[in-house]
């Protein structure tokens, strides 16, 4: 054994210590818990029909939800295994986990990985500096990723997104869309701000927050899914309707007493301006449903 | 006929414009098989002991940069082609490549292997359109629904698809490698081209995409599994591939119930059927507006 002085031990350490790069400012890695205070209703139980209140979407975006129906999901074989997409599942429907990998040689963290309950779905973030994929690349639901740290603020960029939805009544998002995330740490508390941007069906970026809870005993079980023709029906069926026929548009705007146009989203309805322009709008007396939902069990339905 | 005139006015351009900014970039799909990416449509090589197998060969001049790539991955003789249509841009380096890809070893030119339809479509050019050079012509056709073969370790299964894109579509699906080659029946990223005068149909392109929906098998919750690779634009799977059947499918039902409303061609323009898929399939360049669209799917339902 070789033996080093007492007077270089102490250099060695700061030479080593130098000698690591400044990464992994924090570390998420553990079993979060998602928290349903934001947007409650829209995440769990779920979003109504026809509702794409505080969404910037487009003509062609909103034309597609008018016509999307949901037999497409269970009619449509193909439909019924689909995960969300990362964008969605980043809105915390499932619980998740978050691990490092890391380099055994360099010990610097080379990847982080997310799995989600919902679907089983797994995310690779990769922190090497890697390049995204060419253009001519697959897609896939979880997309590609890549993270840079911004101070101690994780920020990760995906793209090679498959075409999903921004809110699961309809609303879609393109293919062509690039998901920005931002992941902030204090103590027990995970918040991930997410950014889409979508040249196909959002006139600006979509911004959202989510939080998630440190849970350190949580279990999660596996999803699973199996497709099947359940109905008879004719080959390549694909429900949906047709421009002007959906009945069940006003239904929302209705049951709570909202201006229709109120909830046809467009970027005009993000902001505070827009609730000056809807003279004579009486909010109802009181409220029947969802009111205090913040879980998918203590909702009041009606 | 205003369509048609316009896609061979950009073929013709296509053939006279500088292809020596064009790189083939090579992405290995899975198994044996690769898509090679750049100037015309998609070509497809599948590689091993017995050679090489091409699905579509894109245009002539870019031919020596194609046979570089497919080089890089095998020294071997090009034994097969098979052309999934007849048009110029999948179809056009077929005698280069055959030339390029023969060996001392295997000096034999390679089978062309297409449905019956692109040869005659060859043989016999519509009105107005250049005749095809007779090397170019396909003459290992078949005229049955389907047709197979094995090569490279794995079944090579050709499939025809009846008056889809044009009258003589045909996909070819490696079995072992998993993989599907559909030429222009599917392009992700563009609204499709309905060649009415060569024998396309909308009915018939919908039935193709639930043929080519039928043969996939997706992995684990709906991705992966079988790939597609398109005639144009990126690496696909079954997902996208209903993505794509779902647009024609629905603007296929508004055009159709619009012409139950006794609407002529110029007022479905009007209303626009298509309008929620314009952002998304209208490319910037692309010959098939979407005007140009609708008016194929409203031709091809009043024929």
């Amino acid at each position: 054994m070789i033996k080093l002085s007492t007077g270089i031990q102490p250099a060695l350490l700061l030479l080593a210590a130098a000698a690591l790069p400044a990464f992994a400012q924090q570390d998420f890695s553990g079993e979060w818990a998602p928290l349903y205070h934001e947007d409650g209703p829209e995440r769990l139980p779920g979003p109504e029909l026809a509702d794409y209140t505080e969404l910037p979407i487009n003509d062609a975006a909103r034309l597609r939800a008018d016509s999307w129906d949901a037999d497409r999901i269970s009619v449509v074989e193909q439909y019924q295994c689909r995960p969300h997409g990362a964008d969605y599942s980043m809105r915390g429907l499932g619980n998740l986990r978050v691990w490092r990998e890391i380099d055994p040689v360099t010990q610097r963290t080379v990847a982080i990985h997310t799995h989600l309950l919902a679907w089983d779905s797994e995310r690779t973030i990769y922190m090497d500096g890697r390049a995204h994929p060419p253009d001519y690349a697959q897609h896939t639901w979880q997309g590609f990723s890549t993270g840079v740290w911004e101070g101690n603020m994780l920020t990760i960029t995906t793209t090679h997104l498959k075409e999903n939805y921004i809110r699961r009544n309809g609303v879609p998002r393109s293919d062509k869309a690039m998901f920005t995330e931002h992941w902030t740490r204090h103590g027990d508390y995970l918040t991930v701000t997410t950014v889409i941007e979508d040249p196909v069906f959002l006139t600006e970026p979509l911004v959202r927050s989510d939080n998630w809870y440190l849970d350190p005993g949580q279990h999660i079980g596996i999803f699973g899914c199996e497709y099947a023709a359940e109905l008879p029906k004719p080959e390549g069926t694909v429900p949906h309707h047709l421009p002007g026929t959906n009945p069940y548009l006003h239904e929302f705007a209705d049951y709570y007493g909202l201006p229709y146009e109120a909830t046809r989203g467009g970027a005009e309805t993000l902001y505070p301006e827009y609730k000056s322009k809807l003279t004579g709008y009486k909010p109802p007396d009181h409220c029947e449903r969802f009111c205090v939902c913040t879980t998918l069990f203590n909702c009041n339905l009606r | 006929m205003k369509i048609l005139l316009t896609f061979f006015a950009l073929l013709a351009t296509l053939r006279a414009q500088d292809f020596s900014n064009v790189e083939i970039q090579t992405l290995h799909v899975q198994g044996s098989v690769y898509m090679l990416v750049g100037g015309g449509g998609n070509v497809t090589v599948q590689t091993g002991n017995d050679g090489v197998l091409l699905v579509d060969t894109n245009f002539a001049q870019l031919a020596p940069k194609i046979m570089a790539a497919i080089r890089k991955l095998s020294a071997g003789p090009v034994r097969y082609v098979v052309l999934t249509h007849v048009h110029a841009d999948h179809t056009g380096g077929t005698e280069a490549l055959v030339k390029l890809g023969a060996t001392p070893a295997a000096p034999a030119p390679a089978l062309l292997v297409a449905h019956i339809n692109v040869l005659n479509r060859m043989v016999t050019p519509l009105p107005g359109d250049p005749a095809v050079p007779q090397a170019l012509w396909p003459l290992d056709t078949y005229s049955t629904p389907f047709k197979d073969f094995f090569f490279n370790n794995e079944a090579v299964m050709v499939t025809h698809l009846p008056n889809a894109h044009t009258d003589g579509d045909s996909i070819v699906f490696f079995r072992r490698s998993d993989v599907l080659s559909v030429g222009d029946v599917f392009e992700p990223d563009l609204y499709p081209f309905i060649d009415l005068a060569r024998g396309g149909s909308v009915q018939g392109l919908i039935d193709g995409l639930n043929k080519i929906l039928e043969i996939a098998v997706p992995a684990k919750y709906q991705e992966g599994g079988t790939l597609v690779i398109p005639g144009h634009g990126r690496l696909c799977d079954e997902a996208d591939v209903v993505e794509f059947r779902d647009m024609v499918t629905i603007i296929r039902d508004r055009v159709q119930d619009l012409i139950k409303q006794g609407k002529t061609l110029d007022q479905v323009k009007a209303a626009k059927p298509s309008r929620d898929y314009d952002t998304q399939y209208a490319a910037p360049g692309s010959f098939v507006t979407p005007d140009a669209f609708v008016e194929s799917v409203y031709r091809s339902l009043k024929k």
